[in-house]
């Protein structure tokens, strides 16, 4: 969560132009990162059972 | 009546120059050494600190972590890989090469999250450079 947080504004600063898109893509990636996390932990599971 | 000529063949567009500046080769470089620095150079205070304090954060969390520093003089590819990423935090990586911190082989899980976190601390510095590049080039407002 702590690295999603801190790579997520980077990304957001670093890839777009406005300040509105900056923190929508800077959402964005927070959510990629989380969901991501997430959809790893349950194929983990799975493969695990 | 006047004649008017037509150019044919050289109607093509032009990419938009970017002359290099001095702020183009200054803001990157200061970029690099202090994590946001190149943006607030550029009167961008608001990103400047937002990357201060990602990086510097991300950087201190490896080091808490335990996390190893990379010195330019592995051989092995990886740790070749580990030093770029390492070096890209600037001055925070000289610090912690002089004050001796990350030198230890620590073998533990969280040794290997904060591993992580410092080469990711110094990728992303690296990218936020860039930024600071493009902004100074005017490509980005």
């Amino acid at each position: 969560m702590v690295f999603a947080i801190f790579a997520s504004i980077v990304f957001g600063i670093t890839q777009k132009d406005s300040t509105m898109e900056q923190v929508k893509y800077g959402l964005y990636c927070f959510a990629l990162f989380v969901g991501g996390v997430f959809i790893a932990g349950w194929v983990m599971a799975l493969i695990r059972r | 009546m006047a004649k008017t000529t037509i150019d044919k063949g050289k109607n093509t567009p032009t990419a938009p120059e970017y002359p290099i500046t001095t702020m183009a080769v200054v803001a990157p470089i200061v970029g690099w050494l202090i994590p946001g620095g190149g943006h607030i150079l550029l009167k961008r205070y608001v990103r400047g600190a937002l990357l201060l304090v990602s990086v510097l954060a991300m950087f201190v969390i490896g080091l808490g972590m335990q996390g190893r520093i990379y010195k330019p003089n592995g051989g092995d590819i990886l740790d070749i890989l580990g030093f770029v990423g390492d070096a890209g935090a600037g001055l925070l990586y000289f610090a912690a090469r002089i004050m001796d911190w990350g030198n230890v082989m620590a073998a533990n899980a969280a040794a290997d999250y904060g591993k992580t976190f410092l080469i990711v601390a110094g990728l992303l510095n690296f990218i936020a450079a860039a930024d600071a590049h493009h902004i100074a080039l005017g490509k980005k407002p």
